[in-house]
């Protein structure tokens, strides 16, 4: 009697309350009284999606078109879509008060490929990228606080402060590499490593349109290849390296045919589904000891190269806007789970408040964290059993390495 | 470790006083309290008075002194070409503003992101007779192009008996710390092309300086890198002739005659040491004598230690300069050599 009193009671309740979903921000009486009686067994466990064929270079089958998609999963993922979203958002905000100084390269618009590929690995593999980093070391399981703290300068912060918004680590995570393309030829040594441990692990090594031009990547895809190397190669393309298109900087576009003899893959990198799928086929490949491979998710960003670029004068606002209205890669995973019945609107909202809640609190104890001491500018320089002493600006100032 | 400044004593004696500063003295100051920042520069720019030998000025500043002695260059010679990361829109510090257009895309144009392209490429151009000018977006990203640098444009000529050079190359590259810069936008790099024989290493310490040695540079038949220190690019204003003029290469300056301590430096440093000069001059009443050396490599070793130099000192030569540390991300105010670091490593060296 009760189920049915609710299953009508839902029914009579959709028709607002999906008027209500269609104005974005809307919270209708209508909606909270649905939450208060919800139950969870509405909900479909799980969803099959079609999802884009990859290109594909040197391969005769690709990854799967079609995914699987559990509520868990969904929800997992949308919370942590979202949560970079806002971090970087805030880290904006931070920025243009100020309290965030130096350099800054915001994620936003991208956070499909750091969850995709974090959804398709096991936290023991490895991963490396460039500067723009902070989505990668909350997925590699560095805290929003500490990845807020940094950007500060604090010491809470995941590199003690002395890193900054490039230099963020974490476990099996190397960051946040400051020179572009320097990053590749170290990714391909860790796959070395861990093919030399044997420890079924594999190394995803991550850089960007405009990096693809430089030297270094050429030599690392002949490393990986020759020694088969169990090592993914991805380009991030955004469209755009710094402020030049990719028409502009490179002679072939087809970023995933570069590594010539290595097997390439094109992934939509706006689609979460897609990025997880072709991770998983990829790292099946490496793992099984056939080599390297090469993926390329084709990706966007909403700011600019970094916060001291508008991000407008080599692209219009309408481009991006367009991007933002058709590809926006959180508003895609939520349409699929809420049109396939794994979510609901006001469930998803409950989790961007519960978001929202986690960043401010993160943002407050980055602004109130004290910065490191003075210290630290002299230790981790080298690993040294007694302390040494630094040369000092002159030679009557001396200064302690502790470490 | 940064080195941007260099002090010299001749007549002083090292005190053998209560000993070295103790380490952690700095340590003892408190800490930054949470949300002060420091928002002043380290230094206060002080222009050269107007020069009458070369014509009309302008008042530019240090980047648009740049684009002025570029414009200067491919106006007069018709096989110059400017190359670089960003360069065509005007640069991403604007030093090349307009250029493309006046000039054509042929002759002003954008490279690929690769340092060690872009310096090999250049010296292609160089070898083949035109005049190459390369930018390199911060001397930060010089690295992967420090081979082609020290192993081809350096030897060259040398290696080739003189049959080849690429003496009409010309590397620019924005050096030095700038207050938010961190590890990778404020290297100052000059050491390492220090002990390269066959390059000429440059750096102005200001707009009209600037331009005359960037022109010496490209008119030189050596390949030269010039490292323009981007914390001035728009703090440093004066006034500059419109027309091409000439500084002499390895030639230092001396900007204020002294009798007691000599203090060397180039670039942005310079001004620190100015300040030196007279805070040492109303405090201690000890007479300095400022030199900014202008070019690194080769160095004018005749203006600087003048005859039988070492047995004249009377206190070991002091340099002062950043720690032996990376470029921090945060301590940078703490981490620069400032006035006060000079001042006091000269008040150590009087009492010596």
């Amino acid at each position: 009697m009760r189920k049915m009193l609710l299953a009508a009671l839902s029914r009579v309740l959709q028709g607002p309350a999906a008027a209500a979903a269609a104005r974005p921000g809307a919270v209708s009486e209508v909606s909270r009284v649905v939450v208060a009686s919800r139950n969870y067994a509405d909900f479909a466990s799980e969803a099959t999606f079609d999802i884009k064929k990859c290109d594909l270079h040197r391969l005769e089958e690709g990854p799967p078109v079609t995914a699987v998609l559990t509520r868990e999963e969904g929800l997992h993922y949308y919370r942590t879509m979202q949560t970079i979203r806002r971090m970087e958002l805030k880290s904006d905000q931070l920025y243009k008060q100020k309290i965030i100084r130096g350099f800054c390269h915001l994620y936003d618009g991208q956070e499909a490929c750091c969850v995709g590929l974090e959804a398709a690995i096991n936290p023991t593999d490895h991963v490396i990228t460039a500067y723009r980093a902070h989505g990668y070391a909350y997925t590699r399981g560095t805290a929003v606080r500490e990845i807020l703290a940094e950007l500060t300068g604090r010491k809470g912060g995941c590199a003690k402060g002395k890193g900054g918004s490039m230099h963020m680590y974490a476990h099996h995570f190397y960051g946040g590499n400051g020179i572009v393309g320097a990053q590749v030829p170290l990714g391909a040594g860790i796959a070395l490593a861990c093919k030399y441990f044997g420890k079924d692990e594999i190394c995803l090594t991550l850089y960007g349109d405009g990096a693809a031009n430089q030297g270094q990547i050429f030599e690392t895809y002949n490393m990986a290849a020759l020694w088969k190397l169990p090592c993914i190669f991805i380009c991030e393309n955004n469209r755009y390296g710094m402020g030049t298109s990719v028409e502009r900087a490179a002679a072939s576009t087809d970023y995933y045919k570069r590594g010539d003899y290595i097997p390439g893959i094109r992934v939509d990198g706006m689609d979460i589904l897609c990025v997880r799928e072709a991770t998983k086929f990829a790292a099946e490949h490496c793992r099984s000891g056939k080599g390297p491979m090469l993926m390329e998710l084709q990706t966007y960003r909403y700011h600019g190269h970094s916060m001291s670029d508008p991000g407008i004068s080599y692209r219009t606002r309408e481009e991006i806007q367009e991007v933002r209205s058709k590809s926006d890669p959180i508003t895609l995973l939520k349409d699929r789970m809420v049109n396939n019945s794994l979510s609901s609107v006001e469930e998803l909202k409950e989790i961007d408040v519960e978001v929202r809640k986690e960043i401010e609190e993160a943002a407050q104890f980055a602004t109130t964290d004290p910065e490191p001491p003075l210290e630290e500018l002299g230790n981790h320089i080298y690993k040294n059993e007694p302390p040494f002493e630094v040369r000092g600006p002159s030679q009557w100032i001396k200064y302690k390495s502790v470490g | 470790m940064a080195a941007a400044g260099l002090g010299l004593c001749r007549l002083a004696v090292l005190a053998s006083g209560p000993g070295p500063l103790r380490a952690g003295v700095w340590g003892r100051l408190p800490p930054l309290a949470a949300g002060s920042r420091r928002h002043a520069a380290h230094f206060t720019f002080q222009p050269d008075a107007e020069p009458s030998a070369h014509g009309q000025t302008q008042k530019m500043n240090l980047f648009q002194s740049i684009t002025s002695a570029l414009d200067n260059t491919l106006s007069r010679d018709p096989t110059a070409v400017i190359f670089g990361e960003d360069v065509a829109f005007g640069g991403v510090f604007r030093c090349t503003v307009g250029l493309r257009d006046k000039y054509g895309k042929d002759r002003v144009f954008n490279t690929p992101l690769c340092e060690q392209g872009i310096v090999g490429f250049g010296i292609g151009v160089a070898v083949a007779g035109a005049t190459a000018i390369a930018e390199i977006q911060f001397a930060d990203y010089i690295f992967p192009a420090f081979d082609q640098i020290v192993n081809e444009a350096a030897k060259y000529r040398y290696r080739s008996g003189d049959l080849f050079n690429c003496g009409s190359l010309t590397i620019r590259a924005p050096w030095g710390c700038v207050g938010h810069g961190a590890l990778y936008h404020s290297q100052s790099p000059e050491a390492f092309f220090a002990h390269c024989p066959g390059i000429k290493v440059v750096i102005p310490r200001s707009p009209l300086q600037a331009k005359g040695l960037l022109l010496s540079c490209i008119e030189d038949k050596n390949p030269c890198i010039f490292f323009e220190p981007k914390i001035l690019y728009r703090a440093a204003v004066e006034q500059v002739p419109v027309e091409p003029y000439y500084i002499p290469l390895s030639q230092a300056e001396v900007l204020q005659e002294g009798s007691d301590v000599t203090l060397v430096a180039w670039g942005t440093q310079v001004h620190v040491i100015r300040e030196v000069a007279t805070m040492a001059q109303e405090k201690l009443g000890v007479s300095c004598e400022v030199i900014d050396l202008k070019t690194i490599l080769p160095w004018d070793t005749e203006a600087v230690c003048k005859e039988e130099c070492f047995l004249n000192l009377e206190a070991p030569i002091s340099r002062v300069c950043g720690y032996d540390t990376p470029f921090p991300h945060i301590f940078e105010p703490f981490y620069i050599p400032d006035k006060w670091k000079c001042y006091d490593a000269l008040r150590k060296m009087i009492n010596y």
